[in-house]
Order: structure tokens, then sequence, then C-alpha cells
């Protein structure tokens, strides 16, 4: 599936919840459900720092030539978010991670997390999988 | 008027909005207040037409500008008892005051107020001036950011040391621990040339000893400088009883406008101190050679100052005077007594919550930090405020206190950074209080 279809399928998933609450509810599910990323992993390399809450990524190519994206927070609702990131971006090409406008983000009314305001690491991280996006797509 | 709670909300628009259709519960007090219409109306005044510059020019409309600034110092000088206007600068707020002090005196010779003030034979530091080395600066170990990188960079620009009061388990440290840390370094040939004490903390809201605290920072000859930012909302403040040598505030956190504060200081120190800004304003005669200031307390006012603002100040301390008068004054306490109450009782009541800031409750004001295993602050805020409900999470400006507690940023990766505050005001209600908690609850249920 392309980055837009999975996007898609997102904002078609949330479409079920009437309230914020059923929202919260299911972002927090998919945020204990991310595997976690092992120990060793959360290294001061792969953090990117917000205010309040931290986000580890990792990224790697594969010889299918796509990136794969690996990700933690320490704060449950982030790692939410990160899942759906990662859901959307896992095994895409790079140009078409440079190129993706993440409007599902805002049609889930999740907006407000990608305020700069907020400071959970969300925005920095979507500007860093944008970086290695754009590193190894001038890489090829 | 208003003689109830109920009564003194509706003084504060803010207060009657809605988000996501709940009722605004605002509990982020210690950040900033709302503010009374008295407040608003003047400034709303001032803005539309009682507007020209202040101390400047021959007309009217500049003179009404004037005497509102002015009228303003008055009410602080009555506010905080100082002996006059010369004691109260109008700064941008408690960091600017701070600051003020910080620079003044790194740049201070150390003459005139070492005659008044040093301990040890009035010894100067090599340079000649005030602070060098061998010289030390004492905050207390509550302290928030500004009350603590000013003395650092003070202690990076000359030379001098810093030192600080250690934090007990509770969060707090004694008069008997600031004796003997004065003792211990003037015993090893060093001078302690300021104490800087915190008045209430804005992580642990324990009311601190500060009278005991100046008169302790007196005895080993240093400075005593109260940082008043929340504590000049909570607690009487009399400069004259406390003896302290400067206490600063905001405005905002007093119902005033933001960008406002005061610096109030002794008038024979303020004399002693160098200009910190120069500017418009702050002048006797300028020659393009040499100037000369104008007396206090216009020296340490450069340029055009917020004039709006700290007018705002007059009706702000009179909207907390009528709250700190007869039934009224006792109304608040007895509902904060109960928040307080109810409060401790059930964060000790919900599995792994812990609050912070161990203390009597006549020590302490409404205001509790907490952190709650399996929960990051971050989340909990987030869920909040969908309930409508306004808190602060994070390291609080107080990142030293936060490490003191093992939530700081050096913490593992898999304990959350920061805690969750709640901060009361006169205007918040026990319903309030209940309706957090009941919130918190659902959210911790959420998010285990």
């Amino acid at each position: 599936m392309t980055i837009k279809e999975i996007e898609d399928s997102i904002v078609e998933e949330f479409s079920m919840f009437d309230d914020w609450m059923d929202k919260y509810e299911y972002i927090i599910e998919l945020g204990k459900n991310v595997p976690l990323l092992e120990e060793k992993y959360k290294t001061d390399d792969n953090l990117i720092s917000g205010c309040q809450s931290r986000v580890w990524l990792g990224c790697e190519i594969k010889d299918d030539g796509n990136l794969y994206f690996c990700a933690d927070s320490d704060a449950i609702i982030t790692k939410g978010i990160i899942s759906l990131l990662i859901r959307a971006f896992n095994g895409q090409k790079p140009e078409d991670i440079v190129s993706a406008d993440l409007s599902f983000i805002d049609a889930i009314g999740l907006r407000e997390n990608l305020s700069p305001t907020r400071a959970n690491g969300l925005v920095s991280m979507i500007k860093q999988i944008k970086d290695y996006a754009l590193a190894y797509s001038l890489k090829k | 008027m208003f003689n109830t709670i109920d009564e003194l909300r509706k003084e504060f628009p803010a207060l009657a909005q809605e988000f996501y259709g709940k009722p605004l519960v605002y509990l982020d007090n210690a950040a900033t207040s709302q503010k009374p219409l008295s407040v608003i109306e003047l400034m709303d005044r001032m803005t539309r037409l009682t507007n020209s510059n202040v101390h400047r020019a021959m007309y009217r409309l500049s003179d009404e500008v004037t005497s509102l600034y002015e009228r303003a110092r008055d009410v602080v000088v009555k506010f905080i008892n100082a002996p006059g206007r010369e004691n109260i600068i109008f700064t941008s707020g408690t960091t600017a005051s701070i600051n003020l002090v910080a620079r003044s005196l790194a740049d201070a010779p150390c003459g005139e107020l070492s005659e008044k003030y040093s301990c040890v034979g009035n010894r100067c530091s090599v340079n000649g001036k005030f602070l060098g080395k061998g010289d030390v600066i004492v905050f207390t170990g509550d302290s928030h950011h500004s009350n603590l990188v000013p003395w650092q960079l003070a202690a990076l620009r000359t030379g001098a040391e810093i030192e600080y009061t250690r934090l007990d388990k509770d969060g707090c440290w004694s008069i008997t621990q600031l004796d003997s840390l004065l003792a211990q370094i003037v015993e090893s040939g060093r001078r302690v040339r300021l104490v800087a004490i915190t008045h209430i903390s804005n992580v642990l809201g324990i009311i601190n000893p500060v009278k005991a605290a100046v008169k302790v920072a007196h005895k080993y000859g240093a400075l005593a400088l109260v940082d008043g930012a929340q504590g000049i909302v909570h607690e009487k403040v009399d400069v004259i009883d406390f003896n302290c040598d400067f206490y600063a505030f905001s405005a905002h956190k007093i119902y005033g406008q933001t960008g406002v504060g005061v610096l109030y200081g002794k008038k024979e120190i303020l004399e002693a101190m160098p200009a910190f800004m120069g500017g418009g304003d702050m002048v006797d005669r300028v020659s393009y050679e040499k100037t000369t200031y104008a007396p206090l307390p216009l020296k340490f006012e450069a340029g055009t100052p917020n004039f709006i603002g700290a007018a705002s100040l007059a009706p702000a301390l009179e909207f907390a005077m009528l709250l700190r008068k007869d039934e009224m004054a006792l109304e608040i306490e007895r509902n904060e007594k109960a928040i307080k109450e109810y409060l401790q009782k059930e964060f000790s009541g919900i599995e792994g919550v812990q609050w912070y800031g161990n203390a009597p409750l006549q020590k302490r004001i409404a205001l509790y930090s907490i952190t709650v295993q399996g929960c990051h602050p971050a989340d909990m805020a987030q869920i909040l405020d969908k309930m409508g409900i306004a808190v602060r999470t994070g390291l609080l400006c107080a990142e030293p206190v936060m490490n003191h507690f093992g939530v700081g940023v050096n913490s593992g990766s898999n304990t959350p950074q920061g805690m969750l505050r709640v901060s009361f005001a006169p205007y918040n209600t026990l319903a309030e209080a209940e309706y957090f908690i009941t919130s918190l609850k659902r959210c911790i249920g959420m998010l285990r």
C-alpha cells in the first residue's frame, strides 16, 4: 500500500469514534502495543528531545531499498501516534516519505499534538524521519 | 463586590470559559493568575484613551499616565510595607528584578556596600569589587531557575563562587542548615556576600521562614534577597519586618499584567549599587562624555517602561488587599484549607501517586506537584486538558529540584521526566478540586 492508502485507512478507522475519549483510548492501546525498543537502542544518538516527553527513533534501509523505522517514547499517547506514523512509513521508498504530507493527522483530529507548543517531540520526530528519507533518497 | 468564592469568580471573565464543552478548571495559577475586571478595565482604558509616554511631556494626557504609573508605585509601597517610593523599582518581572541585582552587584565596587555589610573585617576582593575570588553567593536549594541562573552568571563574571542549601527528603531546607552552611563558608576564610531565599517554592508549595533566613544572612554579613514570585501571592509581605535587603516579584502572578515586576531594595543599598541599564529616564545630566544618574527609583528604570502594565499593579494589588480583608480573608482561608486537606487525603489514597513537599498544612499553599507510577505527566496533562482542566507539567523551571526527586533529565529512560502540578488561587473551589481528582482517577485508569 502507498503512504496515502495507509493514511486513508487510518482516517477510516478513526471515523468510528464519536468522542475524544474513545479516540484517546484507542491511541493509548496502540501505544501499549508498539513493540518496545530495546533499552540498548535508547541512546542519546537516537534521542529526539521534546521538552516534556522523550522520543527515540532508529532507521534502517533494507535490501529492497525501502526504509524501516523503530521508535519509542516514554509518553504513551506520543507512542501511539508514533505507531501510526511508523505504520504509514515502514517499508516505503525514501522519496515517497519525503513528499508525504501527513494530512491524516489533521483528519483524525490530532493536529494539536503536532503543535510546537505541545513540545512532545512529535514535530521533531517527523522532521527526523524526513531528514533520514531525504538523505537516503539523495544517496541512491 | 464579593463575599463568597462564587461571587469572587464573577470578577474573572476568563474563568467563565468552556473548552471541549467542559467548564475551564484553571489550576495553573502558579504560572500566572487570571485577571479581575478592575485590572482589565484599567488596561483597556489606558490602551484606548489614557496613552502617552510616561515621565516625559508637559501636557495633560502625559500627566495622567505618569500619575497612574506613580500611583501604582504607591500601592506597592503600601502592599509590602516599604519605607517609601524610592525603594520600589519597576522591572519586567521577578526574573528581571533578580538579574538587576545580580548584574549590578557584579559591577559594584567593594567600598560602600562592604562597609555596611562585610562580615570579615571589611575585606574586599583583590580586584576592589564587591564580588570576586573568595566571595560566595548562596541560594536555597528549592529555587526555580530565576533565582539560580542569575547567580551562576554573576559568579562566572566575577570569579565568586555559588553554594546552596541541600534539600531533605521532603524538599525542605532548615534555618540551622543555612546557618551552618554560612558558618562553614566564613570559617574557610571566604565571605558570604548574598543569600537568595525562595519565599515559596513553585514545585513544593512550602512556605519558607524568610524572616529567620534573612536574620541568618545578616549575621554573616551577607545581603539577603527574597524571591517572592509565589510568596507575594499567598503570604503577607512586610519588607520592614522581614528586614530583607531585596524582595522581587511579578505582577502577572498576582492579578496584574504580564511583563511587569517589582524590585524592592533598601535605599542605602540601591544607592550604593551602580546603574544596570543605561537609557532615557534614568539620567540626571548627560553629555557626550559622561552621565550622572537620576535619583532612585528612576536610576534603575532605563527607557520607556511597560507603563500600562506597571499601572495595572494598582488595581491588582488593591484587589489582593480586598481578598485579605475581614470575612473574605476567612472564607478564602477556610476554602484553601479544605482544598489542601481534601487533596492530600485523595492523593494518598490513589495507588502509585506520590506528592511532594510534605509539611504541616499551615506551612504550605494549595500547590501540589505529583508523579504517578506508570503514567507520564505529559499524557495525563493531555487527557486532563480534554476534560477542561489546565495543569502544568514538565520540569517546572526547576530542574535541580526535579533531579533531587529523581525525575530530572538524567532519570532513566523508563522514568518519565518531570511532575504534574496543580496550583490553586483564591477563586478555585473545592468542587474544582473534586472534579480534578475524579478526572485524574479516570485518566490514570486509561493510561495504566
